[in-house]
């Protein structure tokens, strides 16, 4: 008797990780755009991993017989190199296919690197005040005051010209939105009641900082992360655009547009493909980050 | 006001001392030595390169070289070209209008389009027109606009032949500049199709450069006004009988311009970034495609004095937005952060 009166008033609703999810799920899947975004973005991931298996021809196999061939549709294409060749007769479906795993994996590797750094300081900022504060914000705002692609590209001319130092260029710049983020997002939750009794009750430094305040910071991060991934990949193929990323023959979609660019009135593939991906690819983010936005939004958010 | 006026400028100086030190900094960084870098694939004797580092000054202690490095710029030395052996400033400022200009015509280009759009767009929230807008604008703020700029030079100047491809006036006419703006000065040249030429080689560009702005600007015009439509006042507006008209063009815009305004003055950094781009493609002679130009040619001290100039320029044109900000917003002036 006493047992089934405890069952009926145990809250039956799930909790932990499975509930934010689900709850984050219903907020997020009410974006039709973002869902769609989503899917695209599962599409290029999936493209970038099977690359091997997609891909018609290797990236840079060279065929002598059919330079800058036109698309199958159009006079003079053929099937065996669905969106044409480029001017020494590479496949661009193929190198298209592969320029896929190079922007993701820029995206990846920037908005690591500027997100964990830029949260460490970010945090000791917030946390400490004083000094160590107005220093770290004074340096964030340098680099803020420089446009940031001016800026990646004169890093890049310290650095020379490579995609590595392109990325680590392109970190650099995004940094201080990570810090100047996670420094608010520390200051207001300094002042909430959940500190001061974790505090009070003795947690050390580090660990107030890292478990019990920054997971509590994390949805603003989250949005910054996927809309920085976009202008991460932005950046670097602007960057590789202007001969100061990626090199020749690497089929990253921007340095693959530089090599185009001559041929722009006498083969519009060459120049149109390349470009479409990045769009699609960078929308597709943009809209799952607009989507991120409004679920993790709190101000949004209906209760 | 005025005290807003200090704290801003407490904020500014320091941080325009950090800019001068990453452009110092910066020569510094380069492989090579400054001297080594002049020489340039040439070389040069053992004696000559140790003569030359004491000339100018780079055999004393850094702190020093950096001394008088700003004691340079406050003479308003930005140092002289090492390719055209011309100071810096100076290429700067024959070079500058053509980007203010270009800049100018893109941001009216992004005003005229992205408010009204995004008005229409808030007030008729949910509608097709809406999404259209919001989908467009997400899709220009998602753009390669390297690659737009080469799409749109396909289209206009390769099939239509509407439009030239580079250049800012065609060859066939030559006048003195007098303000340095190409569309005004081949007014006051009065020659015939002047205009009409200078107009048709800066149509492209600006619409390229003007893409992201209008783009963030329709967007948050639209988020703005969309918070200020469900204020209260503007119930009260719409209780008293006041037309839609009224309520929207007033009441709501006035005070959802403050947050676009801030974001308008924001895109001055976006707008040097974009002109790097939109310069280099359309051959634009500007900022961006000499700075790009110097980085190429390694002309580092053009590269130093144009970073250095450019920073101080988007620092000072936001001081003024957050000046002006202050100026229409007393809440802003008064907080504390």
């Amino acid at each position: 008797m006493a047992e089934t009166t405890i069952e009926e008033i145990i809250d039956d609703r799930p909790t932990g990780f499975k509930a934010v999810l689900s709850e984050f799920w219903s907020y997020f899947s009410e974006n039709r755009g973002a869902v769609i975004g989503l899917f695209f973005f599962i599409a290029i991931v999936l493209i970038a991993i099977f690359a091997d298996f997609i891909a018609p021809h290797a990236p840079n196999q060279q065929y002598r017989e059919a330079l800058l061939q036109p698309p199958f549709w159009q006079t003079g294409g053929e099937f065996r190199f669905p969106l044409g060749t480029d001017a020494i007769g590479r496949d661009m479906l193929s190198r298209l296919i592969y320029g896929s795993r190079y922007s993701l994996f820029i995206g990846c590797i920037v908005v690591s690197v500027s997100l964990i750094v830029g949260v460490i300081l970010g945090l000791i900022a917030g946390f400490f005040r004083g000094k160590t504060d107005t220093f770290i914000m004074r340096i964030m705002d340098v680099v803020l005051a420089f446009p940031s692609l001016l800026l990646a590209l004169v890093l890049v001319a310290i650095l020379g010209p490579s995609l590595i130092n392109a990325m680590i260029a392109i970190a650099i710049v995004q940094q201080p939105h990570y810090v100047r983020l996670t420094r608010a997002a520390v200051l207001s939750e300094m002042t909430k009641d959940y500190v001061t009794a974790a505090r009070v009750i003795g947690v050390k430094t580090l660990r107030l900082m890292f478990i019990t305040i920054l997971p509590n910071c994390m949805a603003p991060l989250i949005v910054q992360a996927a809309l920085s991934f976009s202008t991460a990949i932005l950046d670097a193929a602007a960057l590789g655009f202007l001969g100061m990323g990626a090199q020749p023959p690497t089929p990253e979609w921007g340095t693959m547009l530089a090599e185009a660019r001559e041929f722009i009135l006498r083969a519009w593939w060459v120049v149109t493909f390349p470009g479409i991906a990045i769009l699609t690819t960078v929308l597709a983010i943009n809209l799952m980050g607009d989507g991120l936005r409004d679920a993790l939004d709190p101000k949004l958010k209906r209760s | 006001m005025f005290l807003y006026f200090l704290k801003k400028l407490g904020v500014i100086l320091p941080t325009f001392f950090g800019v001068t030190l990453v452009a110092f900094v910066f020569i510094r960084l380069l492989p090579g030595d400054p001297v080594m870098l002049m020489a340039g694939e040439r070389g040069m004797s053992e004696e000559r390169h140790a003569a030359l580092m004491t000339e100018m000054g780079f055999d004393k202690p850094v702190i020093v070289q950096y001394g008088y490095y700003l004691m340079d710029l406050a003479r308003g030395d930005f140092g002289t070209s090492i390719i055209t052996k011309r100071p810096v400033l100076e290429e700067f400022g024959a070079l500058f209008p053509a980007t203010v200009e270009l800049s100018v015509c893109a941001m009216i280009l992004a005003i005229l389009f992205g408010l009204p759009a995004g008005m229409i767009a808030a007030t008729k929230r949910g509608s097709t027109f809406d999404h259209t807008v919001m989908t467009s604008a997400l899709t220009g703020y998602s753009m390669p606009i390297f690659w737009w700029g080469l799409l749109l030079i396909i289209f206009f100047s390769g099939i239509l032949g509407w439009t030239p491809v580079s250049g800012r006036i065609s060859l066939l006419y030559y006048f003195e500049p007098v303000t340095g703006f190409m569309l005004i000065d081949s007014l006051l040249s009065g020659q015939d199709g002047a205009f009409a030429s200078a107009l048709s080689h800066l149509i492209l560009p600006a619409i390229v450069l003007g893409t992201i702005p209008l783009a963030v600007i329709a967007r948050q015009t639209r988020s703005a006004m969309l918070e200020v439509l469900s204020e209260d006042y503007v119930r009260t507006a719409r209780a008293k009988g006041l037309g839609p008209q009224r309520v929207i063009g007033l009441h709501a815009l006035r005070n959802a311009l403050i947050p676009v305004i801030t974001v308008i003055g924001l895109q001055v950094g976006v707008l040097f970034a974009g002109a790097i781009l939109t310069e280099t493609i359309f051959s634009w002679p500007g900022i961006g495609k000499w700075m790009v130009d110097s980085i190429f040619r390694r002309d580092y001290s053009a590269v130093q004095g144009g970073l250095l100039l450019i920073a101080a320029i988007v620092m000072l044109v936001n001081l003024a937005v957050d000046l002006l900000y202050g100026l229409i917003n007393p809440q802003i002036r008064h907080t504390d952060s």
